[in-house]
């Protein structure tokens, strides 16, 4: 008897499957593979030494890490009364508010930086005389809308007869901010620094566009050494900033589970 | 002002925007008094308690807490705790320290020796120690003691609710508002927390206000309530003054199953309703028109005799204990109890305790008819008289489908013969002499001159009257045909609408 081919509902992720092993997978094997090899393909651990004992590799690991930290943080602290503001009918009747600052995110990355270049150079923040003060403005700039989204959902949940009740119980308005508000909005905060850290993390565009080639981060090293033909130490830095990004995945997964087991942000 | 009037609301009224939703209450509350506010959903009885507790400030008149004006001190200055509604909890913190979030607020004076020998009152939290034992008596008085270190979330409902209970009691308020606290809990459930709230509220010689819209909870558990009904107090009184005796006909009808009729007293303490002449205690002027109420209870059904009323049995409902009536007299229908077993459609001679007939002043300012229902054409019905009504009022976000059902989020509801308390403004009825403009007619029986417009009062052909306020003048005995708009017909479902849901 013939076996006839019948359609399960199994092979539906057929595509996926593919997509995964093409797109995800291999390209993390190639990179592991390069990491640990020379530039004729024996084992090796030349790019991981080269990567330890050069200090300048190093500080400018180092000084991703501070620089998406900053923006993180800056962005928070900008984000989080914008979203709580926001998300209050009172202030922001229809939406209309909101839309605009999101509106940003619809146009090109590319141009956007560029645009702020020519901008900040004509309010004097040159990217040749302050190459720091011009990447971290551009940064928090870039990633802003990203901050404010999770907040303003975030904030639009927020469980009004909690904040009643901490009022009724003898909190002063302050405490009421301190004591429930922030705790109920940690989720949205989490979400949102994950938001920013990571991609701060590994860009380079807007560093590279706003000092004007004098700050290098981590994403442009990678993309330097690329660029160079070296494909091994190249690779191992891509290992370097994956391992980061899992670590920071880890950190503020146990975070954002906490405080709210069954919403989730993620 | 006496002493023991623990909160006093002087002439209050809030409104939102437009709508008034609390208007011009005055009442006292007497220190340790279990009181409860009653009424209907948007009734305006949370928003007074709100009003109470701090989150809302009255838009005119006085809040006195213990003869201070306290109207507008902040939520967090009142010495009041509120159990809300859906409990509130901060899901973020353990049964322990949502219990105690007020205690680690507080601060209280404590005097402090310098070195220099001078004494200082400095402000300072209460210890931990403190803390604890204060914690695990409320936890106590709860029944929750081996919980303090669970997680919110891993609660039933009822224990949800204790902890809210114990959140409250613990911070030692001198008053505790509670907004129907119950509501979330299975029937079992309710009625258990009933007797132990009351158990509490003994227990802790605190005043307890309490928010509901369950007139048996109200009944079980206060010692004063106060009915409500859009914005205004209708009754305040013990619970077995309430029920036997109401002071209108809303209340009546609210509280407990009732008779109520439109009556006439035709003489010293004699009034006439169902085309027939009762004896009763009530001494009102003779000629004036009454509303009469009756319990179910206080119908006394016998063999058929010459001398007494004759109604017939339309059907019974076997209620466990006693049986449930519904007699046809004449063109009316009366509730009554038995605890025998009366076939339908027998006769039955009806008797009615003299003081067991309940008299109040009707109410001139609106129509209001407690026993009506809606037909299977959408349309309620008094007695007989069928008008056009909008019932998507029932349920705020709801159409009326192609077939004619009820709709809203996709659940159907099918409201044939579903009951309904029916108001119409006086001036929204309008009468007319051509008798094709209505379907439903009366006869004018009576017309007063009220300075600048007649008070018509008109009785349809199935015995309902209406009372109208027009520029017209009327002839008594004229025929009519009597006309309300359609918008102009509120209703009120007796009941929860959940129960009529069908699926689509």
């Amino acid at each position: 008897m013939k076996r006839t081919l019948r359609f399960q509902r199994k092979y539906l992720c057929i595509p996926y499957v593919v997509f995964l092993v093409l797109f995800i997978v291999l390209p993390i094997v190639l990179i592991i593979f390069y990491a640990f090899t020379d530039n004729k393909g024996f084992f090796s651990f030349d790019a991981l030494v080269d990567f330890f004992t050069t200090p300048t590799k190093i500080s400018i690991l180092l000084n991703s890490v501070f620089i998406a930290l900053q923006t993180t943080i800056i962005c928070l602290i900008i984000s989080y009364p914008l979203a709580y503001f926001l998300a209050n009918k009172k202030f922001n009747r229809n939406g209309v508010l909101i839309t605009l600052f999101i509106m940003p995110m619809w146009i090109n990355f590319v141009l956007r930086t560029g645009a702020t270049r020519d901008l900040l150079t004509w309010l004097g923040i040159n990217g040749g005389k302050v190459p720091y003060l011009a990447t971290l403005i551009g940064m928090v700039y870039n990633y802003l809308p990203f901050t404010v989204l999770p907040l303003y959902t975030t904030m639009l949940k927020l469980d009004r007869s909690q904040i009643e009740a901490a009022s009724d119980l003898g909190a002063t308005p302050f405490q009421v901010f301190l004591r429930n508000i922030i705790p109920q909005s940690l989720p949205g905060v989490v979400s949102a620094a994950t938001m920013v850290f990571m991609p701060t993390m590994s860009s380079y565009v807007i560093s590279d566009t706003l000092s004007e080639g004098k700050i290098t981060l981590f994403g442009n090293s990678i993309y330097i050494s690329f660029s160079n033909s070296q494909w091994n130490t190249g690779s191992f830095l891509a290992l370097i900033m994956l391992i980061i990004i899992f670590l920071s995945m880890l950190v503020t997964h146990r975070f954002s589970r906490e405080p709210e087991a069954r919403g989730g942000t993620w | 002002m006496e002493d023991n009037h623990i909160i006093t609301l002087d002439h209050i009224s809030k409104s939102f925007g437009d709508s008034l939703i609390v208007d011009d209450i005055s009442l006292f509350i007497k220190k340790g008094e279990f009181v409860t506010f009653l009424g209907p959903s948007g009734c305006g009885k949370t928003t007074t308690l709100r009003m109470i507790s701090g989150f809302e400030m009255p838009s005119k008149g006085r809040v006195l807490l213990n003869g201070k004006d306290v109207t507008n001190l902040p939520p967090y200055k009142r010495p009041i705790n509120t159990v809300f509604q859906r409990y509130a909890l901060f899901p973020h913190l353990d049964v322990y320290d949502n219990v105690a979030f007020g205690l680690k607020l507080k601060k209280v004076p404590v005097v402090i020796k310098k070195r220099n020998g001078k004494e200082v009152t400095k402000m300072k939290h209460l210890p931990a120690k403190v803390i604890d034992q204060k914690v695990a008596r409320a936890l106590k008085i709860v029944d929750l003691e081996d919980l303090e270190d669970r997680s919110i979330d891993t609660l039933s409902g009822g224990q949800q609710q204790r902890v809210a209970i114990a959140r409250a009691i613990v911070n030692e308020p001198e008053i505790l508002l509670l907004d129907e606290p119950l509501g979330a809990l299975d029937l079992k459930m309710r009625k258990e927390m009933q007797l132990e709230l009351k158990e509490m509220h003994k227990k802790l010689g605190i005043t307890f206000i309490y928010v509901t819209h369950d007139q048996e909870e109200a009944l079980t558990m206060s010692d004063t309530i106060v009915v409500m009904k859009s914005g205004v107090v209708q009754q305040i009184g013990t619970p077995t003054q309430i029920y036997n005796e109401p002071q209108n006909a809303f209340v009546a009808d609210f509280i407990g199953e009732s008779n109520i009729y439109s009556a006439n007293m035709v003489d010293k303490r004699k009034v006439r309703f169902l085309n027939w002449t009762w004896d009763c205690v009530d001494d009102f002027e003779i000629n004036e028109n009454v509303d009469v109420v009756v319990r179910p209870e206080d119908v006394i059904l016998m063999g058929p005799r010459t001398t007494n009323l004759i109604g017939t049995i339309k059907s019974k409902i076997f209620k466990g204990v006693h049986y449930e009536y519904t007699v046809i007299v004449g063109k009316s229908e009366l509730q009554a109890r038995d605890t025998r077993d009366l076939k339908v459609d027998s006769h039955v001679s009806i008797k009615i305790d003299p003081q067991n007939i309940q008299i109040m002043k009707k109410q001139y300012n609106i129509n209001a008819f407690y026993d009506a229902y809606i037909t299977k054409d959408n349309k309620v019905a008094m007695t007989d008289d069928e008008f056009e009504c909008d019932l998507t009022q029932l349920l705020p976000g709801s159409k009326i489908d192609d077939d004619g059902y009820l709709v809203k989020n996709g659940v159907r509801y099918n409201l044939t013969d579903a009951p309904v308390a029916v108001e119409i403004e006086i001036k929204a009825i309008a009468l007319s002499d051509d008798i094709s403009a209505s379907e439903v007619h009366g006869v004018i029986i009576n017309s007063i001159w009220k300075g600048d417009y007649y008070q018509v009062l008109v009785r349809s052909s199935s015995e309902e009257d209406y009372i109208i306020d027009t520029q017209d003048s009327w002839n008594i005995n004229d025929i009519v045909s009597i006309i309300v708009k359609k918008d102009d017909i509120k209703l009120r479902l007796k009941g929860d609408i959940s129960k009529y849901e069908e699926d689509a």
